[in-house]
């Protein structure tokens, strides 16, 4: 966190002033760790069992914070007793198909639901990331479920979380992650100490975590522990994720993603989604308790805000105009049939994937493949000059003279050249005043995609070809102001936000949007952003002249809360936990929610509230069900839908491990998504042969004074001057049995690439014992590539690309290779030594690693 | 009016002594190590806030410091120093695993073999390896580590303890500033803020401030000639603004104010440190009885200032020059008069 | 200025005469020293803004003179960030000021080797017709059993997460219309 971000680590550093004690958890010693009380070393890729040991730790002792767990969360709830649990599967759950690799969930679901509409085809969910779409609203669950308050029936989820996380021990701990016992204990007992009434503890963790095939079962282990101990909704709690860009948390409430449209309504698909009705009935889940049954005005008023007056109840809202989806057409996706020559045109927008996504020879080999391709961005970056300085061209794999892409280079606006609002990792929405023209030909995206977009509708005016209609009956008259024509920002937030059709009044709120076509909204979840006509996400209230939680300054998601799940901050009967922590609550007099943030919960409902049987929607949630988006109220310590690759989180080796899977006989994760296509390589692991090929672990992440893929940071001299060359961090033990030295050459190459780098030799790195082996774990920076002040060779390019199954996001934090001394050969040697390694490694374009771990399988428990 | 019997060493005010009489209070810098991150914010802000050129692209591998030293080109230095030491009330780093012995002292002496480039003079020489696996050691250093290369020096016994001291270094503006005192063209003065500044519309790049920094704070930029230095952002202290590095530190390791103040804060914080088991903590360049006369710019250590690369025991290099003076005084001031009286009357 | 006004300008007349005999102070100071201040004081506005690097959302003050940046910094009154920065925030100024920053379209054509000069409406125009042509090409308006697609598989983008809400909102409208769906971000990545 004082790596990545100084500026929110200051907030920790208030807290430790405060007596509060910093734990950092990281594969190396970094800035965190020099500020943290205690520094647990561990191996990349093995979270999960450090976090499982905190829950067993945690229920062994029956340390959870019993009133607020059998309040808030399901863990009385009773699970079908069809379900088989990983520890009896030898690391698969029961429902598992492996002709496909996805589950089947009907036996995870709660007693008497099997049938009940709640499971999901895992398969068609994996193939469109469908884990995404939970960030703004948690999983249906139909009907009332059966509860054991006294946690004892051996089939309700407190039971089953205890017997799944059983060996989860701290021997065990310390044999997958290297973490000694004694460090562990530490851990777990400091966690557990800071909870109940009177205390918090947070969990920050960085997106490196969701860089795994494993990622999002890494975020459900610390949301279960964190609920176990009270901490969510609470103040000094909860789940903090740093996320890594300026508006990435706005890239998905509003996306550019294939699968999700804003508000994280999802992508018509073409088998599920025939029609209007049923895209709306497959988020609003009729019947159902909890939030669900205002999405068909949501869906309706998006596409109000998409089609205009074309759009209208008698013609679905265009809805047939909506592209569908057939599977996956993820960004993985796409590059690999870039290869294979299926995509003739690429847009790159501020971002630089020869240097920033995984495995960036297919990146770039993929670019050079195309009919022509956009870039927009300030600097001339590695994607745009791949066809003349990429490596592929010292190595003959691109020759200029030989390869076809058209590149345009256009040049953008910066952030003070433009207004418009960010999203930061709060879900706070800043606006930003514009202080300058652009420069030169220097645009916006929003000048860019307007004009382009009016172009496009000038070229096809008159057509009568259908699959026109969409483009040409769009609504696309935003007004446009100054030298340039840049389409007001102000006007898009205002669709954005939503208004009513017939007056052009903005919309106060999600919960006046209509599905009859009175209402126009373009982000449901961002709606009252521009409430009463005034820009909430222009608000800049100095913090000296409101209260802490500072409600004030720019606009929230939802309706400006703060802390989702507030509710919880209160006890069952709406009284704070104690004063000391006391945040929202119960105001008896009034007959209301109050305190220092926006209530998330109904404002009149009382605690006391309990719905009729049988009552659906938000109607059905109890005055004490503090998780509203759920579709029980309450927060998950088991899944029972919702996450493809299991109900309960389960440690799997990364996709490359030197090691075979101390707990299971599944060495990996099951469902993970893997590209078995020739460009694409995963080096083995055991119980594979050859996995010795590739002895050491590495894993990448940020310097403070580098930026992603360098283009706003490598090109910025008093940054480039701060870390100016590619380095490899290792430890004197590795250093020794490698024959390193400091400051010399290194070079390594795992099966897709070789690179090289300065050597760091340093006490920060340190090997492991793992399994009473020694395992020597190398750290690199990813920010480097050809292009801008200072360069090098790029981190990713080691990587191969096997992704998460619930959001698609590639294992880009941990992978196997091998280190030698000096520097990588150049030209024609370079893939001759790769191909020597991938010969030695088995490695060939026709093989792929098991998915599921045969039962034979050398080291099978 | 006569000059103070302390204006050349000893405890004082400098600013009503360098005739400003209706001074503000003197203002300066607290630079708490103990929550420095080593971010290196306040040495971009400086940049972007004073024009500050660039100052190399090499890897020094000194840890994570690329800028080496401070120079005309680096108005503020963040050093990191890697120890095999205990870090007080930390828990060991490394307890429990499979480690050999430090390497801390055989890459910090490699990488004082590497120079840099900075566009200055002297700007940053290759360091003394010796003296740099000194500092990344502390004070149990053994002597030079052995002419293995890093990586083979480890003893059986491992290494469960570690900690990375990260200072953001800074011109001191020292009660008592040599380099003022040795300016011959006024260039270097003394604010209404008992700061020292170099003024560049004056500076004549002759250099004599160089050798009389007992910091080795003051550099010259190649191709201009001139000296340049922290100003403590005179131009913004006198608009009612932070200096831009203390406006950027995150952790507020970097503390502006009045220097009394800061003072204060600065025994309170060591206290509190001492108390909370942090019994290295000490204050570094606070006292107005040291040899500089108490610097304007001070630290709070966590080890000897040897290790930071900080003199133990700096005096003010003019510190004699009060004898002379006795001796010079009148002549300079017969001569001066003479200058003047030729002026008036070549103009009459 | 008469000869008087000069004399008592003059730094040693005013050292032997002033308050300062020692010349290390008042006497001693420039006249450009004593008329400096803060740039931020004369700028002709200051833009309220925000970091475009991480996501912690500093507040930054943007300010402006004579059309060009001279300073960004911290907002002090940001509950997130109380004015503080980290180097790349602190950086801001040298980013946006960067001589390296492309400021003109260039253009690659097929099997070039160098880049060329392009005017930015007729790289619009072609970007424009590319477009069209690529979803000529791809357009696919049924699956195998009929059921609709109305989609072109062959325009792919990847945007980065420093995009703003309104520009995604209309890259993502504008593509779904023109029935491109493989849009996607750094979001996942």
């Amino acid at each position: 966190m004082a790596e990545a971000h100084p500026v929110g680590f200051q907030w920790v550093m208030e807290a430790k002033r405060r007596g509060a004690k910093v734990f950092h958890v990281d594969p190396r010693f970094t800035r965190t760790s020099a500020l943290a009380d205690t520094y647990l070393p561990i191996r990349a890729g093995t979270d999960i069992a450090l976090l499982g040991g905190v829950v067993r730790y945690i229920l062994e002792n029956e340390l959870d914070f019993r009133e607020y767990v059998l309040a808030y969360t399901n863990a009385a709830t009773i699970v079908s007793d069809q379900f088989v649990d990983t520890e009896d599967g030898d690391g698969i759950f029961s429902g598992f198909k492996p002709e496909t690799g996805t589950y089947d969930q009907t036996s995870w679901q709660y007693a008497g639901q099997e049938n009940g509409g709640g499971a999901e085809d895992t398969e068609e969910a994996r193939e469109t990331a469908a884990g995404l779409r939970h960030e703004s609203h948690g999983s249906p669950i139909p009907g009332v479920v059966r509860r054991d308050e006294t946690l004892q029936h051996p089939n309700c989820v407190y039971q089953i979380l205890k017997r799944h996380y059983a060996r989860y021990t701290p021997e065990m701990v310390e044999r997958v992650c290297g973490i000694p016992q004694e460090k562990f204990l530490e851990l777990a007992r400091a966690w557990t100490e800071n909870s109940g009434r009177e205390r918090t503890g947070v969990l920050i963790y960085s997106v490196g975590w969701t860089q795994h095939s494993v990622g999002v079962q890494y975020i459900r282990t610390g949301a279960i522990i964190q609920s176990l101990l009270g901490n969510i909704g609470r103040p000094g709690g909860g789940v903090l994720a740093l996320r890594g860009h300026a508006s990435i948390q706005g890239s998905t409430d509003i996306p550019t993603l294939f699968n999700l449209l804003p508000g994280y309504l999802p992508m018509p698909h073409h088998a599920t989604h025939p029609t209007f009705d049923a895209w709306a009935s497959s988020i609003r889940h009729p019947g159902q308790k909890g939030y669900w049954g205002h999405a068909r005005a949501y869906c309706a008023s998006l596409l109000k805000a998409y089609w205009g007056d074309k759009a209208t109840p008698e013609n679905d809202f265009c809805y047939g105009y909506m592209p569908r989806l057939t599977g996956d057409h993820g960004t993985y996706q796409q590059v690999l049939n870039m290869i294979d020559g299926k995509v003739k045109g690429y847009f790159l927008l501020g971002q630089n994937p020869a240097v920033g996504s995984a495995h960036g020879r297919a990146q770039r080999l993929g670019m050079a493949n195309l009919d022509w391709l956009v870039v927009r961005d300030l600097f001339m970056i590695e994607s745009a000059t791949f066809w003349k300085n990429a490596p592929e061209v010292a190595t003959g794999e691109i020759v200029p003279e030989q390869c076809r892409t058209e590149v345009f280079f256009l040049p953008a606006a910066s952030h003070v050249e433009k207004e418009g609002t960010f999203t930061q990792t709060q879900r706070l929405l800043q606006w930003r005043e514009k202080a300058v023209e652009p420069p030169g030909d220097c645009r916006s995206e929003l000048w860019f995609f307007y004009h382009l977009g009016r172009k496009l509708r000038e070229k096809l005016a008159g057509s009568d070809k259908p699959r026109d209609r969409a483009l040409l009956d769009l609504a696309w008259d935003y007004p446009t102001e100054g030298p340039l024509a840049e389409p007001s920002a102000e006007a898009v937030l205002r669709e954005i936000n939503g208004f009513e059709v017939a007056t052009g009044r903005p919309l106060g709120g999600f919960t006046e949007a209509r599905d009859d076509g009175s209402t126009a909204m373009g982000c449901w979840i961002y709606s009252g952003v521009y409430a009463d006509g005034v820009n909430q996400a222009a608000r800049r209230k100095p913090r000296h002249e409101q209260n802490w939680v500072a409600g004030e300054w720019g606009w929230a998601w939802p309706a400006n809360r703060r802390t989702l799940y507030n509710r919880a901050s209160a006890d069952r009967e709406g009284r704070p936990w104690s004063e000391r922590k006391k945040y929202v609550w119960w105001d008896e007099e009034k007959g209301e929610w109050t305190g220092y943030d926006v209530p998330d919960f109904e404002k009149t409902k009382p605690p006391s509230y309990r719905p009729a049987p049988g009552t659906s929607g938000p109607e059905g949630i109890a005055g004490d069900d503090a998780f509203v988006m759920q579709g029980d109220g309450k927060a998950w310590l088991y899944a029972p839908t919702g996450v493809v690759d299991g109900p309960m989180p389960t440690h799997y080796e990364p996709a490359e491990s030197p090691l075979r899977n101390p707990l299971y006989r599944q060495q990996a994760n099951p469902t993970r998504k893997v590209y078995p296509h020739p460009v694409n390589s995963v080096n083995p692991s055991p119980p594979e042969e050859h996995s010795q090929v590739f002895p050491y672990v590495f894993t990448v992440s940020r310097l403070t004074e580098h930026h992603t893929a360098g283009g706003m940071s490598r090109t910025v001299p008093p940054l480039a001057e701060l870390q100016p060359e590619m380095f490899v961090e290792v430890s004197p033990e590795l250093a020794a049995e490698a024959g390193l030295t400091h400051l010399g050459w290194a070079h390594l190459v795992s099966g897709r690439a070789v690179i090289e780098a300065k050597v760091l030799v340093t006490d920060r790195l340190t090997p492991l014992r793992v399994e009473d082996r020694i395992i020597h774990q190398v750290w690199l920076p990813y920010h480097f590539g050809f292009e801008g002040l200072v360069t090098g060779d790029s981190a990713n390019d080691l990587f191969g690309i096997t992704l998460d199954p619930n959001v698609l996001i590639q294992e880009s934090k941990v992978g196997t290779c091998d280190v030698r001394p000096g520097r990588r050969p150049t030209g024609a040697a370079l893939r001759e030594l790769v191909e020597d390694y991938r010969r030695r490694a088995g490695i060939t374009p026709e093989r792929h690693a098991p998915v599921v771990t045969p039962a034979d399988g050398e080291g099978a428990r | 009016m006569t000059p103070d019997p302390n204006s050349l060493y000893g405890p004082l005010d400098p600013a009503p002594e360098a005739g400003w009489s209706q001074a503000p209070p003197r203002m300066g810098f607290f630079t708490d190590t103990s929550v420095c991150i080593g971010c290196k914010a306040c040495e971009v802000a400086c940049k972007e806030w004073n024009d500050v050129p660039t100052s190399g692209l090499d890897l020094l591998g000194m840890s994570y410091d690329n800028t080496g030293a401070l120079t005309a080109n680096s108005w503020r230095h963040v050093a990191f120093v890697e120890q095999p030491r205990p870090a007080g009330h930390r828990t060991p780093p490394f307890a429990g695993n499979p480690t050999d012995g430090s390497v801390s002292p055989a890459s910090a002496a490699v990488a004082a073999g590497t120079g840099n480039p900075t566009g200055t003079d002297p700007g940053v020489p290759p360091g003394d390896p010796d003296a740099a696996a000194r500092m990344a050691a502390g004070p149990e250093f053994l002597g030079m580590p052995g002419s293995q290369p890093p990586g083979r020096t480890g003893t059986a016994d491992g290494r469960s303890d570690f900690r990375w001291l990260m200072m953001s270094d800074v011109c001191k503006h020292c009660t008592h500033a040599a380099c003022l005192d040795v300016c011959p063209t006024g260039a270097l003065f003394r604010t209404e803020f008992g700061t020292v500044v170099v003024q560049e519309d004056i500076c004549n790049g002759c250099g004599y401030c160089i050798p009389a920094c007992p910091y080795g704070v003051i550099d010259q930029r190649k191709g201009d000639g001139r000296a340049w230095k922290c100003t403590l952002c005179y131009d913004r202290i006198g608009a009612g603004k932070t200096p831009a590095c203390a406006q950027a530190c995150p952790t507020e390791s970097i503390q502006y104010g009045p220097l009394e103040e800061l003072r204060e804060r600065a025994a309170a914080r060591v206290a509190t440190l001492h108390e909370r088991g942090v019994p290295e903590a000490r204050l570094y360049g606070h006292d107005p009885d040291d040899g500089v006369g108490g610097d304007g710019a001070f630290f709070l250590l966590l080890d000897e200032p040897e290790v930071y690369g900080l003199p133990p025991d700096p005096v003010v290099t003019t510190r004699d020059l009060p004898k002379m003076w006795k001796r010079a005084g009148l002549a300079a001031l017969a001569m001066a008069a003479a200058a003047v009286a030729a002026f008036v009357g070549g103009s009459s | 200025m008469g000869i008087r006004t000069f004399i008592e300008g003059w730094p040693v007349y005013r050292q032997l005469t002033g308050t300062d005999p020692l010349g290390r102070g008042a006497a001693a100071q420039s006249e450009r020293s004593a008329e400096l201040t803060a740039r931020t004081e004369t700028a002709d506005r200051v833009a309220r803004s925000v970091c475009p690097y991480c996501a912690v959302g500093c507040g930054q003050r943007v300010y402006v003179q004579d059309g060009r940046v001279t300073q960004i910094e911290g907002d002090w009154d940001s509950p997130i960030s109380r004015g503080r920065l980290c180097p790349k925030g602190a950086a801001s100024k040298s980013l946006v000021t960067s001589p390296l920053r492309q400021t003109k379209v260039r253009y690659r054509r097929p099997y070039g080797t160098e880049w060329e000069d392009l005017d930015l409406d007729v790289a619009l125009d072609m970007i424009a017709d590319r477009v069209l042509a690529a979803r000529e090409q791809t357009w696919e308006d049924v699956d195998d059993e009929g059921r609709p697609l109305n989609r072109t598989l062959g325009i792919s983008s990847l945007g980065g997460a420093t995009l703003d809400n309104e520009e995604n909102y209309l890259i993502k409208k504008l593509f779904t219309a023109m029935g491109a769906l493989q849009i996607e971000n750094q979001a996942r990545i």
